[in-house]
């Protein structure tokens, strides 16, 4: 660490500057760390990434993970625990999607054949999706094995706990990342990293709350009857079990699903007496789409797909066309295979059949104008549809629309935006390369990257997913090799990587 | 591994070189036909070769099946069950003696073990171990090259 002159904080000539040298961070008295590679993160993104470079070779003293969590998944597992995936529930994503193994062999069901010494969950992978749903692993499986693979690349050598408040370009090549370590840990309140590579794997901006349910809580103050699904709102399901309610469900896609199934669960189990009012803005009623060659299933409300995407974005066709297009025409294809979507997966199909035969679940089309408190402590929706104006009562309103700020909400991305040289995408997200190097960031030798959902609208679609998050680590990986940073993962270190892996040595 | 067309044909072609041509070594000497070994192999490999031509127009005609499916995939499953049609219809090539330089077919069970060893082998690599060594291959829609 070199000598620190000034107050270790961010001065107003810092902050205008879209370039700073090594002396004005120096003037500023923010000690600078020096390593050749930062992930700004710290959640699967950054983990997927690091575990490739490990893998290729890289030394754990080349890297450094700056992130405000404890490991990888936390973030991840929060957010799926209060969507009602717990540990032992099933998560969306594809057998051999595996983010603890860069090979995805053995896929989760060949792991769980080996494990529990039966060909059920391999004889459930051949026929699916065609005779049986897409088989999935559970949360806690995929969790676990993240926990092996972390000890395994030594990931914890490299962690570096803080909250990163932007990245600026240096003169002379590379970048300068900022640092605010938790207060007390460090003598100064910011930490410079000045490293040649800068990876961005910050997830989520944000989440945003439909307008009228933002209105409500905000003119109310109420916070406990309309929640969103990625909130924890456990004291709904606790509520319905003491006596019969009304719960209005917002959204089509794998939330709504989760909380659907909850719902129906609950009445099971508990033998709660909960009515469900589903509203859907766009309501599928069928099978949709231009052409007969791009049709996707629905009905009941629903738009039909098993993962986030069609599943041929992560190497087949789509990915294929999606990686020659720009602008407007890739705006479009995105606009082609979008579309809020969630598995049909025989388990709901039933409950939903159930619930509309007893007359507890009743789907709708249509918009809510406003919510207002109602009688008797209940809230009123005023929904406008294809069928007219209508009100709907209900004790509590859970918004699962899942609906995603704007990149420039985080103050990184905000800050790269305005002084960073980054531009946004045909989607509004930030625009990447196809090696997933931020468009307009380059400095000198140095190559500033970004993964997962910051990038949706791309040249590759299924970023914010395991797989997708995998694709974008081997494109970083292998544009590193390209600049002679480290090694290009051949098929023979990748052969006795991988045995290594099975037999959980070390890289 | 989802595929592309290009994708199908280089996986089929270099799957069948190297995983169908190690089978049909191993598995030619075991076969039920009555004729010297030069003969037995010249006509396994030769089959396995026409597997890999006619496979290859068998490869656009899924193609365009597939773009029927949504999601542009293809399940493990058609993979597999594929065997019968292929399969059928190279018994009929070779029965019709339309198959180049193999003169007369071979038995119809040495016929059918071997395609149907090959065919399973190819198919198991194909769905696990081949992303071990070639780690790009899935994310390419089954490019090698």
């Amino acid at each position: 660490m070199e000598t620190v002159r000034g107050a270790g904080d961010l001065t107003p000539e810092l902050l205008e500057a879209t370039f700073w040298s090594d002396a004005m961070v120096q003037a500023a008295g923010i000690p600078i760390q020096d390593v050749p590679f930062v992930s700004v993160g710290g959640g699967i993104g950054s983990f997927v990434t690091v575990d490739y470079l490990r893998i290729a070779g890289v030394p754990t003293s080349q890297m450094r993970i700056l992130s405000n969590i404890d490991y990888p998944w936390q973030t991840y597992e929060y957010l799926t625990r209060v969507s009602q995936i717990p540990r032992p529930e099933r998560i969306r994503s594809d057998s051999s999607s595996r983010p603890d193994n860069i090979w995805g062999f053995p896929s989760y069901a060949l792991s769980e054949t080996w494990r529990d010494k039966s060909l059920a969950h391999l004889f459930h992978v051949l026929i699916e999706p065609i005779f049986a749903d897409y088989w999935t692993p559970r949360a806690g499986t995929v969790f676990a094995s993240l926990e092996r693979e972390m000890k395994r690349i030594a990931y914890q050598e490299m962690l570096v706990k803080g909250v990163v408040r932007m990245v600026r370009r240096r003169v002379g090549g590379g970048y300068f990342t900022i640092l605010t370590p938790p207060e007390g840990t460090t003598p100064t309140k910011r930490v410079a990293f000045r490293s040649r590579f800068v990876h961005l794997a910050i997830g989520y901006p944000g989440l945003r709350f439909l307008p009228d349910l933002q209105a409500f809580r905000e003119s109310s103050g109420d916070y406990e009857h309309v929640v969103n699904a990625y909130e924890p709102h456990e004291h709904i399901y606790e509520f319905l079990k003491t006596k019969p309610g009304t719960v209005v469900l917002r959204g089509g896609g794998i939330v709504a699903s989760r909380v659907l199934q909850r719902l129906f669960d609950d009445r099971r189990k508990f033998k709660t007496q909960t009515k469900i009012v589903h509203i859907f803005r766009t309501f599928v009623t069928g099978a949709h789409g231009p052409h007969i060659w791009a049709r996707r299933k629905g009905g009941d409300g629903w738009a039909y797909q098993g993962f986030n995407y069609p599943k041929s974005v992560w190497g087949g066709q789509l990915k294929a066309q999606m990686r020659k297009l720009d602008g407007e025409p890739r705006a479009k294809k995105y606009k082609e295979m979008g579309g809020t979507n969630t598995p049909k997966r025989r388990r709901w199909q039933k409950q939903m059949a159930d619930g509309r035969k007893g007359g507890y679940y009743q789907a709708m089309q249509g918009t809510v104008d406003k919510v207002t408190p109602g009688p008797d402590g209940m809230l009123t929706s005023f929904v406008t549809g294809k069928s007219g104006a209508q009100e709907v009562h209900s004790h509590y309103i859970i918004d699962c629309t899942g609906l995603e700020a704007d990149i420039s909400e985080h103050r990184v991305l905000a800050d790269l935006l305005a002084r960073g040289g980054a531009g946004r995408n045909p989607l509004g997200r930030l625009e990447v390369e196809r090696h997933f190097e931020i468009k307009g960031t380059q400095s000198g030798d140095g190559a500033l990257y970004a993964s997962g959902a910051t990038t949706l609208g791309g040249y590759f679609p299924g970023v914010d997913t395991f797989l997708g998050l995998q694709v974008a680590a081997q494109e970083i990986a292998d544009d590193l090799a390209r600049r002679g940073w480290c090694k290009k993962i051949g098929p023979l270190r990748s052969t006795t990587q991988w045995f290594k892996w099975l037999f959980n040595r070390k890289v | 591994m989802v595929p592309t067309l290009w994708g199908r044909i280089q996986t089929r072609v270099i799957l069948l070189a190297t995983v169908g041509a190690v089978v049909t070594a191993l598995i030619t000497p075991v076969l039920p036909v009555d004729a010297p070994l030069s003969t037995k192999y010249r006509t396994t490999f030769l089959v396995l070769a026409a597997v890999a031509v006619v496979g290859m127009v068998w490869e656009f005609v899924y193609h365009l099946l597939m773009q029927f499916r949504w999601e542009k995939d293809w399940p493990s499953m058609f993979g597999l069950l594929l065997i019968v049609p292929e399969g059928v219809l190279m018994w009929f090539l070779l029965d019709l003696g339309v198959v180049p330089f193999v003169d007369s077919p071979p038995p119809l069970a040495a016929f059918a073990i071997h395609f149907a060893a090959v065919w399973l082998c190819v198919w198991l690599f194909a769905n696990g171990p081949m992303r071990v060594p070639f780690i790009r291959w899935r994310f390419r829609g089954g490019r090698l090259a």
